[in-house]
């Protein structure tokens, strides 16, 4: 099992990405360079947050056309896992990997703290340790967050249970005071009609270990080991 | 030969900037503007011809089709 984690220009979270792998889940891991052209041999790509090639234009509009997102696309055609946080996410969708696009936060703030998330299905390879309706306590640290799709979109995606994570209270309520960016329905990650590809905003990178304030980002990335192991 | 690209959100997405915009002008007494919305210009140069490129230009590159919406001014 290998694990990659991709750096473009204005990566600023492979570090955090690389560090939760390879010491707190004592998996192997290399970095892929935006520039390469193969995905080979690698189980499992993250695309880390950040700030690729400076958010210019749009966030995550130019990471895009960087060579290797044409690997990561057909590694995610054959059904390998891939996994974007917050700029990761939005180069996912950018790239069509994922439905949705990211816009400015409604605040128009940069909102960086803990969030809660309630876990909406268990039914994917990055939540399969979770409970539905699981509270994880991870943190956000945006200014583009909050979550669009037009309303044919966003139909098709909450009926297919493509929703994967919204933003609560302490409670486990989805309410209008839980959401920090505006996003539609609270979405803070979704996954691709195929369930493989999850992107979501908050950093489970930044919480999985108690030292860091909370472990619970580490169960997705547990969850995606276990994925993996029993493939 | 000059292409002028205009990128828009399209009317149905939310545009907190245009909105912040729009609600600071009360203040300059300037009351009858209804609504602003924000959006970005881009100034491109081609060699005479192909119109093509600025086509894709705008619609690949400059544009994101979920969100926003483009017109081409040829001058």
């Amino acid at each position: 099992m290998k694990f990659g984690v991709v750096i473009f220009p204005g990566s600023n979270c492979e570090h955090d990405c690389f560090y939760v792998v390879e010491s707190v889940l004592g998996k192997p891991v290399e970095y892929i360079w935006h520039q390469g052209t193969s995905v080979k041999g690698f189980d499992a790509v993250i695309l880390p947050g950040g700030f690729a090639y400076g958010d210019y234009l749009r966030t995550g509009a130019l990471a895009k056309f960087s060579p290797v997102m044409n690997a990561i696309a057909e590694f995610s055609r054959k059904g390998g896992l891939v996994f974007g946080i917050c700029n990761g996410f939005q180069i996912l969708t950018e790239a069509g990997l994922l439905p949705g696009a990211l816009l400015r936060n409604v605040g128009l703030k940069y909102v960086c703290k803990f969030e809660y998330l309630r876990t909406e299905t268990a039914d994917t390879p990055f939540t399969n340790l979770l409970t539905e309706g699981q509270l994880l306590r991870i943190p956000i640290g945006h200014g583009d967050g909050n979550y669009y799709a037009d309303a044919e979109t966003l139909k098709r995606i909450e009926d297919n249970g493509q929703v994967v994570f919204r933003y609560a209270d302490a409670a486990g309520q989805i309410t209008r005071d839980a959401n920090p960016n505006g996003s539609l329905n609270n979405i803070a990650g979704v996954v691709n009609e195929k369930r493989n590809v999850l992107g979501m905003m908050p950093h489970p990178d930044r919480s999985s270990e108690e030292i860091l304030g909370s472990a619970d980002g580490k169960l997705i990335f547990e969850s995606m080991v276990n994925a993996l192991v029993t493939k | 030969m000059k292409a002028t690209v205009i990128v828009t959100l399209k009317p149905t997405v939310l545009d907190p900037q245009g909105m912040t915009i729009h609600r600071s002008l009360a203040s300059l007494g300037l009351t009858d503007v209804t609504d602003v919305r924000q959006g970005k210009i881009f100034h491109v140069q081609l060699k005479e011809g192909n119109r093509g490129q600025v086509e894709r230009l705008a619609k690949e590159v400059l544009t994101n089709p979920v969100i926003e919406e483009y017109r081409i001014i040829w001058e």
